[in-house]
């Protein structure tokens, strides 16, 4: 297998995007990605694209109208669709790709436009209509259950908890403002978020991400496209994997995650990871709900099980803690969600590059996380120098 | 003030979901107020609502069994007033929970109602993880999910 590393990275300023149609949102950022490589859309050999269920934007097959705008004319392309985790699928698509040793420059491109339909009606409509469709209230209906389970399980201190969970939200908030992509860009306080209103409890306004339009476009290439073309600039793919659960909600534990322990053991296992807290030094998580960001922490082995909140309270998570969690702001305040995974990856490649809006001082190490479908999917990539 | 204008459009599509028998058999038992689950014959584990085959063995089921209509709530959420979305069943506020049935080994999906939803930290309390529920069924009764009409909390 080939060494893969990404060049180049493009983003759409993300949010309420009616100024351009669909086509033109993927177009900012695949041109910005071919711009950053410093490469032509003539040095790209193959395409991978997705987005989230296709009513989000009225038009199926998406990937038919957007051929055009991803530079797509007479060549390999491929629309990937695992929800949530359609981003992270995307690199992981362009990494096998590469690896295989049959394409040298492959490009990853996510999109989204949520304003466009009612989300939470089109997520809805992603579990089965038999027996689980009705019980499904949109994403925090499902992700709400997931909390609800987690505290259950290990008796957490619920105040604890709520004070973490709104920690988390003022940080990724804070941390968005320096991102110049970023959709929600305020600063909030931790009353803000207690006092916001419960969408599904116990999630509030404020422990939840917004929908966004917004576009993102990762370049992969192999080691020797890489030294031919002399970039300097490259974040190395040093580990991956995914692992999905089964359909039916109740079927799986939501708490200790089997899909998120295998895939993340799996990772660290060909990234050389034993000790993740200390060996990684930004990780970029899925974490379109406070609370799915502690949890994940455990999943991730970063600390013991039922021991998240701590992490936060201690101040562990930030950029100048033990390991910087979402310093782009995290889905929590940029989520076209179609390309929400493949903007984790991005970042964290940057982070390696040096080039980060929110940079975390001699950055060698990163992980990338997305997550998908009722409670599901979860995949993870390593980035590194 | 910017000029932003939009294509207005509808998109409806009827569907047809072929039952298999399996679903069939399932939906029929719920006129008749039984829920019922399959056994896998390796793992051993009834899989409710009931399955052809073990997601996990990846073996057919060989057993029919059924569940009782009583439980205890696996995890819940209230859905509140502001999560209002295209296709809702009812309105908000309401219970949902995943609900481990006596005799099941794997949770089933359902609202929890017969209790005030008006505060959510109270209505909380009464459908919280752990609570014993039992299945309240509609009178009529047409071969669907919704024959029960939700789990109320019992005590």
């Amino acid at each position: 297998m080939r060494r893969v590393a990404v060049i180049g990275i493009g983003q759409t300023k993300h949010g309420k995007r009616n100024d351009v149609n669909y086509p033109e949102l993927v177009y900012e950022a695949v041109k910005r990605a071919l711009e950053h490589a410093d490469i032509t859309i003539g040095d790209v050999d193959a395409i991978v694209t997705g987005s989230m269920p296709a009513p989000m934007e009225g038009t199926n097959d998406p990937q038919l109208w957007l051929t055009d705008a991803l530079g797509g004319y007479l060549k390999p392309l491929m629309r990937i669709a695992t929800c949530g985790s359609t981003g992270i699928s995307l690199a992981h698509s362009a990494y096998y790709h590469v690896a295989s040793g049959l394409f040298d420059v492959v490009m990853a491109a996510g999109m989204e436009k949520m304003y466009e339909n009612d989300p939470q009606g089109t997520m809805t409509t992603v579990a089965e209509p038999f027996y689980q469709r009705i019980f499904t209230a949109g994403a925090p209906g499902i992700f709400a259950q997931q909390c609800n389970a987690y505290i259950h399980r290990y008796d957490i201190p619920k105040e604890k908890l709520r004070e973490a969970a709104a920690e988390v939200s003022v940080r990724n908030h804070l941390d968005a403002l320096e991102n110049p992509y970023a959709h929600i860009r305020v600063k909030i306080t931790v009353e803000d978020v207690l006092s916001s209103p419960v969408i599904s409890y116990p999630v509030r306004f404020l422990d939840l991400c917004p929908i966004s339009d917004g576009s993102c476009a990762v370049i992969f290439a192999s080691e020797d496209f890489v030294r031919k073309a002399k970039i300097d600039r490259v974040a190395w793919v040093r580990g991956l994997s995914y692992a999905g659960d089964e359909h039916n909600f109740g079927d799986k534990d939501l708490v200790n995650w089997e899909s998120a322990i295998k895939a993340a053991r799996e990772t660290y296992r060909m990234a050389g990871i034993e000790n993740p807290i200390k060996e990684i030094d930004v990780a970029e998580i899925y974490n379109p709900f406070t609370y799915q960001e502690i949890l994940y922490y455990e999943l991730f082995g970063f600390c013991k099980p039922g021991e998240g909140y701590k992490l936060v309270l201690e101040g562990a998570v930030t950029k100048d803690g033990e390991i910087a969690c979402d310093p782009s702001g995290g889905v929590l305040c940029t989520n076209p969600i179609g390309a929400s995974g493949l903007i984790r990856v991005a970042e964290a490649a940057l982070q390696i590059m040096g080039e980060a809006s929110n940079q975390v001082d001699s950055c060698e190490t990163a992980l990338a996380h997305a997550m998908g479908g009722v409670n599901q999917f979860n995949g993870l990539m390593i980035l590194g120098r | 003030m910017k000029d932003v204008r939009v294509l207005m459009g509808h998109i409806s599509l009827a569907y047809q979901w072929a039952l298999s028998p399996t679903d069939a058999r399932f939906f029929d038992e719920l006129r008749n107020k039984r829920i019922m689950g399959t056994k896998c014959p390796k793992c051993g584990r009834v899989l409710v609502p009931a399955r052809k085959f073990c997601p996990r063995c990846f073996v057919d089921t060989t057993e029919w069994v059924e569940v009782s209509d009583e439980g205890v709530i696996v995890t819940s959420t209230l859905v509140g007033e502001k999560l209002r979305f295209e296709g809702q069943p009812i309105e908000p506020p309401y219970g949902l929970a995943v609900i481990k049935l006596d005799g099941a080994d794997v949770g089933f999906s359902h609202f929890i109602g017969g209790i005030d939803f008006s505060d959510p930290e109270k209505s909380m309390e009464k459908m919280k993880p752990g609570t014993r529920v039992k299945a309240v069924w509609n009178e009529k009764r047409e071969g669907k999910i919704t024959d029960i009409k939700y789990f109320k909390p019992l005590g």
